[in-house]
């Protein structure tokens, strides 16, 4: 069975790179590389932070994109292209094919947050040392200690462990969005309904949290309103609980435990989505 | 099977995993509360701010973007001397980022020193009190930014430090200045010299000159590294004005 998946998902992030989806990585480094220029007219803490926001912040959008798109045109395609008959012809069950389908999804994702990350982890590493090397020089006249107290500011301001913790979160995300799109993609008709219904539930689970608050307050009356509430907050993710990079890049350390606990939200959540997609896939009428 | 069946089954699956997950959601929910986090509060005030397209990125997990976005924004209304501009907008920038403590500093320092001396330079406005009043209510919006970042953040000693010589500096409260020190003084982190600082300040502070004296006498205790010729000046001055007996006399008057 893993062979066979294995195979499939080979194939799938074959035909993923060939739609020449990296090239959004130039748009990325792009972004990045030219605000670190641009930024550098910033006092060092500014710079610091605003690199970060929009490093990590453009991560997680682009890997949102690409954990639906990608994503949402994959079964439809293959119907389209009548590929999924021969693919199912052979002794590949459906349950296999789909698990391939979502493992070439996830893998381009990883290299895809690996990719942004490298060129973000580059670009503060450069930074750093410039800055470094520039307080160096002019703070030569300095005492030792002070001296030693300002580059150690400006190391700590650049580097911070927190952001690979976040790294992890932003590609569990897009994860946890690749099989929430695989799963309507399996009673969808067409890759257009899957990306607008994908969109729609993204912006919902970003709500979730506060529908569940509502919907569990004890002051909110009214079964219509307690019912849609209800209705929100059980069958939509809980979106907010992976932003945690917005915190991160402020130097917020995450908790262990949060970190931990989040992550086993999102993998209960990617099992859930994949097995109810492999449910509806498996009756479903090709 | 049939589709109403598995429908059923898929929508039933659901809202079970709903109801399995929800103890989580909860439990995770509160320890982000405990630990400050996601403490932004994306409300109707702010949606008027920045606008509807940036509200719903914000809402969607965008936050940090865009609060990058509207500092850079704001710079370039700085670099215009737009300063009311600047400041709603940096009223935007800290709600969205509320843990960010560069973004607190630099909006309170613009405030309160570039915008204050921008107004009471300002050459179009012939009235002095005008002038002095515009140039005091950026001084208290510098300030109220320092109050609100401590809210949000009261364990870091940078902003009690910054709200210190604000109130040194901008508002000439001595008292308060000092409290701000000590305060910083009492965060982890915080460089040795803010000790000094609250001490020398509250020195400055009427009615508080004995507390100063004691304050001073601990730091000097502390060993030679600390007994700075301020130190040692300002205790043989409160010695002198609080009639400290001879025999209880601490330092030696610092050279000239």
């Amino acid at each position: 069975m893993i062979r066979r998946t294995a195979t499939i998902a080979a194939v799938t992030w074959t035909e993923l790179v060939r739609l020449k989806v990296f090239y959004f990585l130039i748009i990325f480094a792009l972004l990045v590389i030219g605000n670190s220029f641009f930024l550098a007219r910033f006092s060092f803490e500014e710079e610091f932070q605003m690199l970060k926001d929009i490093a990590l912040g453009a991560m997680s959008v682009f890997s949102s994109l690409l954990a639906i798109l990608a994503t949402a045109t994959l079964l439809p395609k293959d119907i389209e292209d009548r590929t999924i008959y021969t693919v199912l012809a052979k002794p590949v069950s459906r349950t296999e094919y789909l698990l391939g389908k979502l493992s070439g999804v996830f893998l381009l994702l990883t290299l895809a947050v690996l990719l942004m990350g490298a060129v973000f982890a580059a670009v503060l590493l450069l930074r750093t040392q410039t800055l470094l090397h520039s307080a160096q020089i002019e703070m030569a006249a300095l005492p030792p200690a002070e001296l030693q107290a300002a580059l150690e500011r400006i190391r700590a301001t650049g580097y911070d462990p927190n952001l690979f913790a976040g790294g992890v979160v932003i590609l569990v995300k897009a994860w946890l969005l690749a099989a929430l799109t695989m799963f309507i993609s399996t009673f969808a008709t067409s890759t257009i309904f899957t990306t607008i219904t994908a969109f729609a539930a993204y912006f919902i689970g970003h709500l979730q949290a506060t529908a569940r608050e509502y919907w569990l307050a004890a002051d909110t009356s009214g079964f219509l309103t307690k019912s849609v509430l209800a209705i929100v907050s059980l069958v939509f993710p809980d979106l907010q609980a992976f932003n945690l990079v917005d915190d991160i890049v402020t130097g917020v350390a995450i908790p262990a435990a949060i970190f931990w606990k989040t992550l086993a939200l999102g993998a209960g959540y990617i099992a859930v989505y994949t097995a109810l997609a492999a449910a509806v896939f498996h009756h479903k009428e090709l | 099977m049939r589709p109403t069946v598995l429908w059923t089954l898929v929508v039933a699956s659901l809202l079970l995993f709903g109801l399995a997950r929800l103890p989580l959601e909860k439990s995770l929910d509160t320890a982000h509360r405990t630990a400050g986090l996601r403490t932004a509060a994306l409300n109707i005030e702010l949606r008027e701010q920045i606008g509807q397209l940036s509200y719903a990125a914000a809402l969607s997990g965008f936050r940090s973007l865009v609060a990058a976005f509207l500092w850079i924004e704001a710079h370039t209304a700085w670099e215009q001397t737009a300063w009311g501009r600047m400041a709603g907008l940096f009223q935007s920038v800290t709600s969205l980022q509320p843990r960010s403590l560069v973004y607190w500093d630099l909006a309170s320092w613009h405030m309160a020193w570039n915008a204050a001396i921008a107004a009471r330079e300002n050459p179009k406005e012939p009235s002095e009190f005008l002038r002095q009043r515009a140039e005091r209510e950026y001084h208290e919006l510098g300030r109220d930014f320092l109050l609100r970042g401590i809210a949000n953040n009261p364990d870091p000693h940078v902003l009690h430090e910054r709200l210190g010589i604000m109130l040194r500096d901008k508002f000439h409260d001595r008292c308060g200045a000092a409290d701000a020190f000590t305060a910083a003084a009492e965060k982890p982190g915080a460089p040795p010299y803010m000790k000094r600082l609250a001490a020398y300040e509250l020195a400055a502070c009427q009615g508080r000159e004995r507390e100063a004296y004691q304050k001073l006498r601990a730091i000097y205790l502390l060993g030679e590294e600390e007994r700075m010729p301020s130190v040692i000046s300002l205790i043989n001055q409160l010695e002198a004005q609080l009639d400290i007996p001879a025999a209880e006399r601490l330092a030696p008057p610092a050279a000239p």
